[in-house]
């Protein structure tokens, strides 16, 4: 493994009384595209908010480029290491060009809001994600997926060497899914930044991920690249199905597919008595 | 980016030299100077109206000091302060109804709705009645007042700030707050209840320079914290996690501004008494003008002043020689606001 | 309490944690102590003020009226504390059924003729009576006063129901809001031009049970007896329309019919009662809560409980505004809001406010 500009040491990460993780160790591979899957509530979103300093540690620590993550200012983190949460709002009546215009708050001031800097990196930015003919139109008014564009371009403004997306896709029909991940695998092409999303489809994660981290129950299953640790054991490990796992015939990336609902149910039935991981998942919210 | 692109963006006018750049919003500037140039003219029709009816240029003469003594008097000792004081008022209550509103993400996150309002009534006259009020007692009671009301409702809340449980919230607090302003009328004697009672009402009769004074210093001393927090309000718009990834320090700018409001709306209702209405409004209606989307402080400070003056002349006018205090004509209008707004909203289905 | 009930009707197997069987036992017995309460409350009523009088004389006054003129116990009794709890107590349970009523016909648990802003309509309708018609007599006060509750009732569901999502509780309690600050701002304003009317309306303004005609309650009670009658008669078609107005429909009930009466029961019960004493808020809106924790969400039980608690909470809080600021008075309208107000505030806050 190379360097790891973000990772973090025996962190525990809790809302209130609820501890979701607790002790865990993850490093994020410098120019990765690293994707983060699991079953809902396995603490995977906890885990990116937790990187991106939006949640304190209870215990252990987050480190950025070697030093802990809290130990930097507001700004300083703002200009290393974007974030993109699930569901931001945009104010009413925004334009696209007035929303990605202020992912560049920490490299502003009061009286610096819009040098030629500011300027480039907005441009760059739409353009990237194939924004610039709607600069002037309402975000509110746009279609989900040109929304989730000018989000995107809002962070890709905040010029940071990492990136992290929770769950971008979510709400999106498979159309502008495939269209926002190709979009990620643009931005990472270069090798110079570094992703990381929380995705919730296994299938598109192996596609599109060069790292994957496999959670469950607030522990990290297995990670490395998809085609070395996604098998079936995996599957049913940290999602509790049977399937079978075949090369994806248009990538050939692991693919899974679920078993028939005949074998699953004798699966099911005989693992039941033994194995506490498959009704563990289906209580788990 | 690698990719070197030559399409502009359609930015609009830029200012650029060694220390400053920022982007120009010809409407948010032409609105801004609209509002100034209504204060300015509905100030100087204020002055001439009046059982004391004086010209235009009578009005300046008296300003620059060529009058007759009785116009003198009129314009300078009784008119011009009072004017001075709707208009510091109202700024005042703009620009905290801008913060509210833009902290709680709210259109209806207006202090007279929440109850913030009453409470620094509240605080007033239990100065009033415990301490015997005087200028100074009576403003920090109200500020009191408003920042207990402010955390009261924000623990009932619990957190949870979204949608319309802020207002039911608030609509019960302002009954309670209501109840205990008239249990502290009743226990006073007479003289002091009377006092409190007019106060109590919301007018703008016989303040003057002390109370324009007072606002004044407040709002040079916070309007420009409100001005230099409203980037990270408008950040703070899109979520507490989005802000705090551009790198806002969150808790400190929700503490900070708060404060803000919560003093802007103490001191303006010390001195005058709650007047309803104005902080839910303002902010509104300068958006409206000025085509922006966040806060917009200087803006709401401007309308807030003009809807506050256009209020006090409205209720010394319509009826004159009767008098309406401002409170009731802000209450009545804004009253009608708050219902096309809602039936605006609710018809578009939000 | 329980987080308003969408399944009522049959006393058995409504929702199992929300509304558990409730025995008729409770019900009745509960009943019948809450009455007693209630007495007590009102003999309280006749004893308690600036000028305390022991029960024996109370009684006697009640039984054998003044001795004679001297008896200023027993005139104190007969002619100020008599009439004034008779009014608190119809005007208690009056509000209390107008709340059942407005939140079983709204489904909505913040209904309640204050926060919904009913009356301030009758407060403005009764200014505009006063000031463009000259009226000076309860009797007339009671016309101008129905209107206005009618009126701004039908106005503000006609507000809160626009657009698609339709008349949310939230909705309409804004709508109250929003109308009833409108109305205050005009009637103020109307009240500090016009002295006569202001002499006229500062007696009345404040929900008080003190200064008024002792001839009030006989002028009101016409309206309030076909009020509450209409209350106690509409309860079983009510329990049916808590369903939602398909099924009800599907059960035979006719829900234009019932909802129209269900309206002019309410008009009538707050008309009546601010007419009487002045807008009182809150009571229609705790006190049905209150009795729905006993009684579970039929409204057969939720009326009468709603109309009993009702009484007993204006004359208590009457009474208690005799206390504590002797020798002045608190209104009844004050002390209710102090009572009323948290349990606003305690539904307000519930993760949803669940339409009933």
């Amino acid at each position: 493994m190379t360097g790891a500009r973000l990772r973090a040491e025996g962190v525990t990460l809790a809302y209130e009384q609820r501890t979701v993780i607790r002790d865990l160790d993850v490093a994020v591979p410098d120019g990765s595209f690293t994707v983060v899957v699991g079953p809902n509530a396995c603490g995977k979103s906890t885990l990116l908010r937790g990187l991106a300093r939006m949640i304190k540690p209870a215990a252990g620590r987050v480190l950025l480029d070697d030093r802990p993550i809290s130990s930097y200012g507001p700004k300083e983190v703002a200009r290393r290491l974007a974030l993109l949460p699930q569901s931001p709002t945009a104010p009413d009546g925004i334009t696209a060009l007035d929303l990605v215009a202020r992912g560049r708050y920490p490299h502003q001031s009061l009286l610096k809001q819009w040098s030629v800097t500011d300027e480039e990196a907005v441009r760059d930015a739409m353009a990237a994600t194939g924004v610039i003919e709607l600069a002037e139109r309402d975000v509110g008014q746009l279609s989900g997926g040109q929304r989730q564009r000018v989000w995107i371009a809002m962070v890709l403004a905040q010029q940071t060497p990492l990136l992290l997306l929770d769950e971008p896709t979510t709400f999106l029909d498979i159309a502008f899914q495939l269209d926002v991940l190709d979009l990620c695998a643009d931005l990472h092409a270069g090798g110079e930044r570094t992703l990381v999303a929380v995705l919730h489809d296994l299938n598109q994660a192996c596609r599109y991920a060069t790292h994957l981290v496999a959670m469950r129950e607030g522990r990290i299953v297995a990670q490395g690249a998809p085609g070395e640790i996604v098998d079936a054991d995996l599957v049913r490990t940290v999602f509790g199905i049977t399937c079978e796992v075949v090369p994806d015939p248009q990538t050939g990336t692991p693919m899974i597919v679920p078993a028939g609902r005949e074998t699953r149910r004798h699966r099911r039935e005989g693992a039941r008595a033994e194995d506490p991981v498959g009704s563990g998942a289906l209580g788990d919210t | 980016m690698s990719r070197t692109v030559s399409t502009t963006l359609p930015t609009g006018p830029v200012v650029r030299t060694a220390r400053v750049s920022l982007r120009v919003h010809p409407r948010t500037v032409t609105g801004v100077v609209v509002l100034l140039v209504v204060a300015v003219v509905l100030g100087a029709v204020a002055l001439t109206l009046g059982d004391y009816q004086l010209s235009l240029g009578q009005v300046v003469g008296a300003l620059t000091g060529t009058g007759s003594r009785a116009q003198q008097y009129v314009v300078l000792g009784l008119r011009l302060p009072r004017v001075a004081v709707a208009l510091v008022v109202g700024a005042a209550l703009g620009v905290a109804g801008a913060v509210f509103q833009s902290l709680a993400r709210n259109n209806l996150a207006s202090p007279d709705l929440l109850g913030f309002t009453t409470g620094a009534a509240t605080g007033a006259l239990v100065s009033i009645v415990v301490v015997g009020g005087g200028p100074a007692g009576t403003t920090i009671g109200a500020i009191v007042g408003t920042l207990v009301t402010a955390l009261a409702v924000q623990a009932l809340l619990g957190g949870a700030v979204g949608g319309y449980r802020l207002v039911l919230v608030g609509i019960g607090v302002n009954a309670v707050l209501a109840a205990l302003n008239n249990f502290l009328i009743l226990r006073t004697d007479l003289s002091t209840a009377v006092a409190a009672q007019s106060w109590l009402v919301g007018t703008l009769n016989g303040r003057s320079w002390p109370e324009v004074v007072a606002v004044a210093i407040a709002l040079v001393v916070l309007v420009p914290v409100a001005i230099a927090g409203s980037r990270r309000l408008d950040l703070l718009g899109m979520g507490d996690d989005m802000a705090r990834g551009l790198g806002v320090t969150v808790e400190r700018t929700r503490v900070v501004t708060l404060l803000v409001g919560v003093a802007l709306i103490g001191v303006a209702t010390a001195a005058v008494g709650p007047i309803a209405f104005v902080a839910l409004a303002a902010p509104q209606l300068a958006r409206r003008v000025t085509g922006t989307t966040g806060p917009g402080m200087a803006a709401a400070g401007l309308m807030g002043a003009v809807l506050l003056l256009a209020g006090d002349v409205l209720g010394q006018r319509l009826a004159a020689p009767t008098q309406f205090p401002a409170g009731t004509m802000t209450a009545a209008i804004g009253g009608l606001y708050l219902v096309w707004l809602l039936a605006r909203e609710w018809r578009a289905g939000r | 309490m329980t987080a308003a009930p969408t399944e009522p009707t049959s006393d058995r197997g409504a929702g199992v944690e929300r509304s558990p069987t409730r025995p008729t036992s409770l019900r009745a017995g509960g009943l019948v102590v809450a009455v007693a309460l209630l007495a007590v409350a009102a003999v309280a009523s006749l004893m308690v003020g600036s000028r305390g009088i022991p029960p024996g004389v109370v009684l006697d006054a009640l039984l054998h009226g003044p001795s004679g003129p001297a008896d200023t116990d027993a005139v104190i009794v007969l002619e100020q504390r008599l009439p004034r709890t008779l009014l608190g107590l119809a005007v208690g349970l009056a509000l209390g059924a107008a709340g059942a009523l407005m939140q079983a016909l709204t489904r909505n648990p913040l209904a309640d003729p204050g926060v919904l802003g009913v009356n301030w309509g009758a407060s403005a309708a009764i200014v505009a009576g006063i000031m463009l018609f000259g009226i000076t007599t309860l009797n007339g006060y009671v016309w101008f006063s129905l209107a206005g509750a009618a009126i701004v009732a039908v106005l503000v569901y006609l507000l809160g129901a626009t657009g698609r999502s339709g008349a949310t509780p939230a909705r309409l309690a804004l709508a109250g809001t929003a109308i009833g600050a409108s109305l205050q701002g005009v009637i103020y304003a109307v009240v500090l031009v016009d002295a006569n009317t202001f002499d006229q309306f500062r007696v009345w303004r404040v929900g008080s049970l003190t200064g008024r005609d002792p001839q009030a309650l006989l002028q009101v009670l016409p309206f309030l007896v076909v009020g509450g009658l209409l209350a106690l008669g509409l309860a079983r078609a009510l329990n049916a329309l808590a369903l939602g107005e398909e099924t009800a429909r599907a059960l035979g009930v006719r829900v234009g019919r019932i909802r129209m009466l269900t309206g002019i029961g309410i008009v009538l019960l707050c008309g009546g009662a601010t007419a009487a004493c002045g807008p009182i808020a809150f009571v229609g809106l705790a006190v049905p809560h209150l009795a729905r924790v006993v009684t579970g969400p039929d409204q057969r039980w939720v009326v009468p409980w709603s109309m009993v608690l009702g009484g007993l909470l204006v004359v208590a809080a009457d009474v208690i505004g005799r206390v504590v600021a002797i020798p002045a008075e608190l209104e009844v309208g004050v002390v209710t809001a102090f009572v009323g107000a948290p349990v606003f505030l305690a539904i307000a806050r519930r993760r949803r406010v669940v339409a009933l």
